[in-house]
């Protein structure tokens, strides 16, 4: 009888164990973040936001921090959760990847200074603290990553098929005509909450500049492919071909003018002159379907 | 004789709205001195200002005689149950000479949005969402139509960029009672089961006025709105 007793004494001692187990592990993993190997927790992120983040971002995250009435462009909303920089596709969540990226990149023409000074550890549980400040993180997931076939090599031809979609897609409305961010809509942009906000301007651009999300081809081919969400850059995914893509790379590199580049190697051999192209673009499709030898190249170069 | 009264009775209470399904009809009128509409300089875009003899006018408050307003979305907010499923028909918002067609579009939870371009230049179809997620497409000419869907019910303001004069509305409801005043401020809710209803009417400057209604058959009851005009 006692040892039936103690039996069944155990079974119900393991089953609250597990029931305990469960019940913390669930809302823990809700406000965990996860980057290669590191695992980011909100709980400690928090003392390094109110540290780091809370004057400009504020107490609830929602860039109304005490000294965002100085900041242009204001601070990001973390609880409206409409995030720039993303490798999934316009109107989705980013990965965790991609907000460990922003924070410790920084965000070029802003007051976001890159946070590489802080440990990884540190920035990961900065992640999985500014992911509390939304419901969106409970209801909704990630976009699926973009994927991004291989570069193909900078030719020419490459630049001039390039410039042509510069001209159809109509970037230099916003840009302008040689990327100098003064095309003739530019001085009437407002971001999603009416501040004025200014486009890219790529003859700026120098050696050491990066773009807002990122300095690498991929990241130029990701901003463009996916939206800067919460900005008046729209996403081109559905209407560029990913070899049109490339191309348009090619030619946006030519537009910084002052910088190092293989593209703006290319160009001088060429005599500096962008030929007219014959090439037909690809004709545009609402989903394209991604391309058969194309490899997930998602996340940080 | 006996089998008749029995398909009678079932095909009463199994189709009680055929029976009995009252309309609430009226109209949309204002009180006070609306702000004048503004003109739109398209002088930017001269794809789009060259298909107008006269400058185009700002349609944020569209009026007609004796005070009626349109663009008004009229919707049944309480007493309906929620439609468990979007119908399957799309509706259609058109960027036509750099304009909104319609200029406020109303749909269902769930029910396909097409998105078209009937113009010669590159439109940004930018749906300012807070329930719903914001998102922000590139729409060149002669590209296919976008197929979006809200999964929430909110008033969307939609802009275009590169356009900044272009401005509308997606009305994302959760009944598929509603109607909007066009032309002369008039609006016909249709089909409604006996029950009480609360109508909510929203403009996009005037903001919103409620009504209650309580339909009990087959009748048509009269329930008009009147918005305060902003002379700003």
């Amino acid at each position: 009888m006692t040892r039936t007793f103690n039996r069944a004494m155990w079974m119900s001692l393991l089953l609250s164990l597990i029931c305990l187990i469960l019940v913390c592990a669930i809302p823990a993993r809700a406000q965990e973040t996860r980057v290669g190997k590191l695992t980011g927790h909100a709980a400690a992120g928090k003392q390094n936001y109110q540290r780091w983040c809370i004057g400009c971002h504020g107490p609830y995250g929602d860039g109304n921090g005490e000294n965002a009435q100085w900041i242009e462009p204001k601070p990001r909303d973390f609880a409206a959760a409409v995030f720039k920089c993303r490798s999934t596709p316009t109107g989705t969540l980013p990965t965790d990847e991609d907000l460990y990226n922003s924070v410790a990149r920084g965000f070029t023409n802003s007051n976001m200074p890159h946070w590489d000074p802080l440990t990884k550890q540190t920035r990961i549980d900065l992640v999985a603290y500014i992911k509390t400040f939304s419901d969106r993180w409970k209801t909704d997931k990630p976009g699926d990553i973009l994927k991004i076939p291989a570069e193909p090599p900078v030719t020419i031809q490459s630049i001039a098929h390039g410039s042509e979609l510069f001209q159809k897609l109509e970037c230099w409305k916003c840009h302008g005509q040689q990327g100098r961010g003064d095309g003739p809509s530019a001085s009437t942009l407002t971001d999603s909450k009416d501040n004025p906000i200014r486009p890219y301007n790529f003859a700026a651009g120098t050696d050491d500049s990066r773009f807002k999300c990122g300095n690498t081809n991929q990241d130029i081919y990701k901003i463009f492919m996916t939206g800067v969400d919460g900005t008046p850059m729209p996403s081109f995914n559905d209407v560029i071909q990913p070899n049109d893509a490339w191309d348009l790379v090619h030619y946006l590199r030519t537009l910084q003018i002052n910088r190092h580049s293989k593209e703006n190697e290319v160009l001088r051999a060429a005599g500096g002159k962008i030929p007219k192209t014959e090439t037909p673009a690809t004709p545009p499709a609402s989903q394209p379907a991604p391309q058969p030898d194309a490899k997930p190249q998602g996340g940080r170069k | 004789m006996r089998s008749t009264k029995v398909f009678i009775t079932s095909a009463l209470l199994l189709c009680p709205s055929l029976m009995l399904a009252g309309t609430v009809s009226g109209k949309i009128t204002y009180t006070g001195t609306p702000a004048k509409p503004k003109t739109i300089d398209m002088s930017k875009e001269p794809n789009c200002a060259k298909a107008y003899t006269t400058p185009p006018l700002t349609e944020s408050v569209v009026t007609g005689a004796g005070n009626t307003l349109d663009n008004v979305v009229v919707y049944i907010s309480a007493g309906a149950p929620d439609e468990k499923s979007a119908p399957s028909q799309a509706v259609t918002f058109e960027q036509h000479n750099c304009r909104y067609t319609p200029h406020v579009l109303a749909m269902q939870i769930g029910q396909e949005l097409k998105v078209v371009n009937s113009d010669q230049t590159s439109h940004n179809i930018h749906p300012l969402a807070k329930l719903n997620r914001e998102w922000n497409k590139s729409q060149p000419p002669g590209t296919p139509p976008l197929s979006e869907k809200f999964d929430k019910e909110e008033f969307i303001p939609v802009k275009c960029n590169v356009h900044p004069w272009m401005r509308g509305y997606f009305a994302v409801l959760k009944t598929s009672h509603y109607a909007i005043s066009t032309g002369d401020g008039k609006f016909t809710l249709p089909n409604l089961p006996p029950g009480k209803y609360t109508l909510t009417a929203w403009h996009e400057d005037y903001g919103t006025n409620t009504a209650d209604v309580t339909i009990t058959g087959n009748e048509t009851k009269d329930v008009d709105f009147t918005f305060k005009a902003k002379a700003y």
